[in-house]
């Protein structure tokens, strides 16, 4: 009786679905976000008898640990245990791509913030005052932190790699005009506003289960079983959602991991680590800073001939994954152009700061950003704007990426043409023009910034993902997929695809958390690929269901499947809707003993790349945009403010436009921050400076553009992309990077001779001393 | 006992004084949906209200939890986001935030939230200005503020632009959840009297302190003295202002009297901190912290002010506040004795006052350069003047020589051009996080020049000052 009430109610309520889902739905999430009600890996009720454990870290960027001395913080009352690599009964290795890290120091110490041993207390407190009682001997070592001091020694994590493309020897040869120069771009702290965490609890049989605030819970399972030295299928690695990830989790979140591991199997008793900021700022890599050259050469009518560039990527103490992002930054490394002669060659460079990591667009930015001071550059020199100079050498369909893959379905002149004729960049061109002739103490700067950015894991064997759908008796739907929530909106992207397929409420979809018990062997989610792959899979396995279901509804009706289809939670026959519900369907096919659970396997075609030749299609497709940035520089103070950001967005066919909105007006944030006030510092004894959020800064609601416009470019979609919609978290945040130019077309417009200098951040006060250059104080 | 409302319960706690309000509420009560994020009050992810009794009726601040003791909470009503829940519904901040997705990845939302509904129940105007203003000390990095920036708009929309709302209209109307309209009578019942007070470090509204020595404060004996009311206030009288070095940031931003007599007043202190930490932060604590760059000692200074130091006898002596300061963080206060009150002449038609401040972010940040100035100004020529500078020496510095030099000088650039020459030997700023010496040595001088352009448009531009083409 109770049950048949339900399916009535869940009937009825069916009834009301409204199909616009795309326009109506929100992040699915926010209900108990805004209620302060969801959880994150700090806000899991813990066991009784939980322990709460604190990294000791080195003091010291490279050195011989002499003597460590734990005696007196082993002393101190509510500490359970002290771990050192000494007790890693499996190997004492975390490195993804490369084997070079250990999650412990043993005998050297490679950067400021190195994890040497664990302490379990207690309380965290405890611990942490523990941490204050131990004392180090380390015997410094030389200390690197910029990449060419690292080129210069002979310092690397791996060989060099170099995309080629046509000849640049004959393409220099031909050209009008050559220009060379030097760019540095910053770091970039991830800043997710939830700390790296784990909580692991043991299990029977000494299984471990942890909860952990990662975007690859695969990476952490692994490196999990091969510190303890256990097989995987010992490890459940459990994630509900991220406090924001960017990257900065995609990698770095498994160290905690394993280590609150490492000590549960010690002491089977369950063991929280959250890093508190300080020691997350300190301890964690970040977007890897760039020295780089470049030598680019122009045709008397603006045509790029050839393009040479080499990146010095500062890829810290060890490899995390920086080969792979600097791979990328060579895959993007002509940005939104058509390059015939290219060089391009990126050497990872070992310093002895953290391991940098990924970070929203993976090398991609960098990349981008010395192809565009290059134009700068140019434009500058032979006396035209550098939007002539871009908008000379857009890509075009069948042109060829440096990496071989022909460009198809390309929208970056469509999205640059939309972009000026929609915004009209001749009159905010006058605009500025004329507001600095009529100001002298403030002066306005504008710039284009074109984007193209490929989709997919550039490792092609990552482009895979499954999902795990179950439709329970009562008709309420369970996902499992890979993916992982971090405020990108996926699960709800996931339920509007089942949501879609079944023709029933989004209320009666439920996304599981992410478990490796449910999905194993997962790629994280990164490289804008999540809602794509896992998308992929969830529409195949939902679609696999549907036609049970379909099958079952016409032995029901006795009608054909073809003239059957599911919709607003009943049965259509030939377009009429009949008595058999949602519910009693799946009843009918439980009866039937018809599987109502599918388990199906997406992985990406047409995709492959040959690293042996460095050429290949390794690309599902491209996402493009473009972007123009106006900006007002305060000449007397150095401070500015961003007027306006116009774009012109490649979203294919947004399935979620108001996420999808929320990806582009948040990267763009970041990707200026980058740009503008945030700066990473370190001094040379490698000991970071910008250690805090009130020497560390992001952008707050005052200096985020005043205003932000985004249109949809008109396309027809990409079938690669899930329901057409375009991958959106990674391409818009290169946005950003017009804000460095248009910041310095305003600085020429106050101090004419000022030298153009490719060092960013763009801080106030490098503003300011661009203004006043080679002026008495 | 430390006594106090939070949300809809009572709660009697004997913990430790100098524990901050954050751990009390996240690990003690488990009202997880306060969020940590830096445990500096550079984020507030942790912000929480603090309703306050005055006249039968209770008023809200915003507060960032990580850097309150929470001996300070001892008769105030706390509220957390849990706080603001209706049953089964959304109230009119949290749907603001949903219906125009404020909210990605979700932890820095709930903060938002507490700040928004804490605007509906402040008193101050509601407009979107005030509505940004609210939730300046809230860092999100996944939006991009935009979408938050909405929220915040159809907020004020919901307010239907009035001023004030009676805490029943705002219950009926679902900006906040019932058990609202029985606070003030419980907080009179609970009669939270002053709990044993430990000797130990004086603390006030600890936003300084909880951000060097969180863990010191949290092990040891605190004396807190935020609600001493005898530090309190701000009083005018014959053109002499005096400030109870107890009084907040805030409480000088909604004095309309001071306003009136600076008209800048506002956009001054919005570049000083956030609403959250205004509402926190101490008059007096900015002055004993001794920052070379503490933006209000930066203020004072300019305004040629005296500071009230009284010890645990009674006994008072006042003295200039530039000549507090001895050397880094050194100044002359014995043990025993507090910094009572701040004295100062309000400016008159013929003066003229101006503040800058310059850091990598304009908001929420701490200067590179932060400089005041305080001028009288008779046909056309300087009778009086004061400039005061940050970030450049080791002590927040009132620039004597400058401030001699401007006296008696024509207000023309060649007297400003000059006096920077003056100003120039006077500071000796080093290389640090906030920038290279030569920068702050340039960022000096323009704000220097700043402050005239600022205060006298009409006679100077940049121009006067600067050479470029």
């Amino acid at each position: 009786m109770h049950k048949h009430n339900s399916n009535k109610a869940l009937d009825s309520k069916l009834n009301a679905v409204s199909m616009s889902i795309k326009q109506s739905i929100k992040n699915l999430d926010s209900y108990t976000h805004v209620r302060g009600k969801s959880l994150y890996v700090d806000d899991v009720n813990i066991r009784q008898g939980t322990f709460h454990a604190v990294v000791f870290d080195s003091p010291k960027a490279h050195g011989h640990i002499k003597h460590i001395d734990y005696s007196k913080a082993e002393a101190l009352e509510g500490v359970v245990r002290i771990f050192t690599y000494k007790d890693i009964p499996g190997k004492n290795q975390i490195g993804g791509i490369i084997p070079d890290e250990p999650l412990f120091a043993e005998d050297e110490v490679h950067f400021w913030g190195m994890p040497i041993a664990l302490i379990v207390a207690e309380t965290e407190f405890i611990a942490r005052k523990a941490r204050s009682l131990i004392d180090i001997d380390i015997e410094e070592l030389p200390v690197i932190t910029r990449a060419k001091q690292a080129k210069a020694k002979g310092s690397f994590i791996n060989a060099p790699r170099s995309f080629s493309l046509g000849d640049t020897e004959k393409g220099f040869a031909a050209c009008d005009y050559i220009f060379e120069g030097e760019t540095f771009s910053n770091g970039q702290e991830h800043l997710y506003i939830e700390a790296q965490g784990a909580y692991a609890e043991p299990l029977e049989n000494g299984n471990i289960k942890i909860t952990s605030s990662t975007q690859g819970p695969t990476a952490v399972q692994k490196t999990t079983a091969q510190v303890l030295g256990v097989a995987m299928h010992k490890i459940e690695v459990d994630v509900t959602r991220l406090g924001g990830g960017f990257g900065g989790k995609e990698d770095q979140a498994t160290p905690w991991a394993v280590m609150a591991a490492l000590a549960t199997y010690h002491l089977n008793q369950s063991v929280k680590l959250i890093l508190n900021r300080h020691d997350d700022l300190r301890m964690t890599g970040k977007r890897h800073p760039y020295e780089s050259t470049y030598k680019i050469g122009l045709s008397k009518d603006l045509k790029i001939l050839a393009y040479e560039a080499e990146f010095l990527q500062n890829s810290g103490a060890a490899a995390d994954l920086s080969p792979a992002i600097a791979e990328r930054t060579l895959f993007h490394a002509t940005n939104s152009y058509f390059v015939p002669n290219v060089e391009t060659t990126v050497i990872s460079c070992k310093t002895n700061l953290p391991p940098n990591t990924a970070f929203r667009g993976f090398g991609g930015p960098q990349g981008m950003f010395v192809i565009e001071s290059a134009i700068a550059k140019a434009a500058h020199e032979i006396g035209v704007t550098p939007r002539q100079i871009q908008e000379a050498n857009l890509l075009d369909e069948n042109d060829t990426f440096s990496y071989g893959q022909i460009a198809k379905q390309v929208e970056a002149k469509n999205t640059w043409n939309s972009a000026t004729a929609i915004y009209n960049i001749e009159a905010l061109e006058q605009e500025v023009e004329d507001f600095n002739k009529q100001h002298s103490d403030f002066k306005k700067g504008l710039a284009l910034m074109p984007i193209t950015f490929g989709i997919s894991f550039t490792n092609t064997p990552m482009n895979h993902a499954r999902a795990l759908v179950h439709i329970y008796l009562d008709g309420s739907v369970g996902i499992s997929t890979a993916a992982v929530e971090m405020g990108q909106g996926v699960n709800t992207k996931m339920m509007q695809i089942a949501a879609q397929v079944f023709s029933i409420p989004i209320e009666h979809i439920k996304i599981e958390t992410t478990n490796t018990t449910r999905v194993a062997n997962t790629s994280p989610s990164a490289a804008s690929s999540t809602a794509d792959l896992n998308g992929k899979a969830t529409l195949k396995a939902c679609n696999a269901l549907l036609q049970r279901l379909i099958q079952v509804a016409s032995e029901d009706l006795d009608v054909s499947e073809d003239t059957i289809e599911l919709k607003d939670g009943f049965v259509y026959c030939n377009g009429k809707k009949s008595e058999l519900s949602w519910t009693t369907l799946i009843s009918k096919t439980m009866l039937k003993r018809v599987a109502l659970t599918e388990n199906a396997h997406y992985a990406t075609p047409e995709i492959h790349f040959d690293k042996t030749k460095e050429k290949g299609h390794p690309f599902a497709y491209h996402v493009y945009g473009t972007a123009i940035i106006t900006t007002t520089v305060d000449c007397t103070r150095g401070t500015y403010e961003f007027d306006s950001v116009k774009i012109v967005h490649d979203y294919g066919k947004s399935m979620s436009e108001g996420i999808d909105l929320g990806q582009v007006e948040g990267a763009l944030a970041q990707g200026i921050g980058w740009m503008t006030m945030e700066e990473i510092a370190y001094n040379d004894d490698g000991k970071l400076l910008s250690n805090a959020l009130s020497t560390y800064k992001i952008p707050d609601i005052f200096s985020v553009p005043k205003e932000v416009e985004v249109i949809p470019v008109e396309t027809k979609g990409h079938d690669l992309a899930i329901l057409k919609s375009k991958a959106v978290g990674e391409p818009p945040l290169m946005y950003g990077i017009g804000a460095y130019f248009a910041i310095q077309n305003a600085i020429k417009a106050f101090n004419p001779n000022y030298n153009l200098k490719f060092h960013a951040p763009m801080t106030p006060e490098k503003v300011l001393l661009s203004l006043y250059d080679n002026q008495p104080i | 006992m430390i006594t106090f409302i939070l949300n809809n319960k009572t709660i009697r706690t004997t913990e430790h004084s100098g524990m901050t309000l954050l751990d009390f509420v996240r690990y003690e009560q488990r009202l997880t949906g306060t969020k940590i994020g830096c445990r500096e009050g550079d984020c507030g992810a942790c912000t929480v209200l603090v309703g306050t009794l005055s006249q039968n009726s209770m008023t809200y601040q915003s507060i960032t939890s990580c850097i309150s003791p929470l001996g300070n909470a001892h008769g105030k009503h706390i509220v957390t986001v849990e706080g603001t829940n209706l049953k089964d519904k959304l109230t009119k901040a949290q749907e603001a935030m949903k219906a125009n997705y404020a909210t990605q990845c979700g932890f820095c939302t709930p903060g938002f939230v507490v700040a928004l509904t804490g605007f509906a129940l402040s008193n101050s105007e509601h407009n979107y200005n005030t509505a940004l203003d609210a939730i300046s000390g809230n860092i999100c990095r996944c939006t991009g503020y935009k979408a938050i920036e909405k929220a915040a708009y159809q907020l004020v929309d919901n307010l239907e632009n009035q001023d004030k709302h009676t805490v029943n209209w705002l219950i009926n109307n679902e900006f906040i959840p019932d058990y609202f309209e029985t606070i003030p009578q419980r907080i009179k019942d609970i009669e939270a009297k002053d709990f044993n007070q430990p000797q130990g470090k004086f603390v006030s509204g600890g936003t300084d302190l909880y951000v060097q020595q969180a863990d010191h404060l949290a092990d040891n004996e605190v004396h807190l003295i935020a609600a001493k009311d005898k530090l309190k206030g701000i009083t005018i009288e014959d053109k002499n202002c005096t400030i109870g070095a107890n009084s907040t940031v805030s409480d000088l931003w909604n004095h309309a009297e001071i306003n009136s007599y600076f008209p800048k007043l506002k956009q001054h202190l919005k570049l000083v901190s956030s609403e959250q930490i205004r509402n926190m932060a101490s008059f007096g604590g900015n002055l004993v912290n001794a920052s070379p760059i503490g933006d209000m000692t930066i203020f004072f200074l300019a305004l040629n002010s005296d500071v009230t130091i009284s010890n645990d006898h009674g006994n008072e002596r006042t003295m200039p506040l530039k000549h507090f300061y001895q050397g880094y963080k050194t100044y002359d206060l014995n043990d025993g004795e507090l910094i009572k009150s701040i004295h100062f002449k309000l400016p008159t038609n013929s003066t003229f006052f101006n503040f800058e401040k310059v850091c990598k972010r304009t908001h929420l940040d701490i200067a590179s350069v932060n400089s005041a100035i305080h001028l009288t100004i008779e046909n056309n020529n300087i009778s009086e003047a004061h400039v005061s500078i940050g970030g450049v020496a080791a002590i927040p510095k009132y620039l004597h020589e400058t401030s001699t030099f401007l006296i008696g000088k024509p207000l023309t650039s060649e007297t400003v051009i000059n006096a920077n020459a003056v100003l120039q030997d006077e500071i000796a700023p080093i290389s640090d996080v906030r920038g290279t010496s030569d920068y702050k040595r340039l960022l000096g001088r323009q704000l220097f020049f700043a402050h005239f352009t600022a205060l006298f448009p009409k006679q100077f531009t940049l121009n006067d000052f600067v050479q470029h083409a």
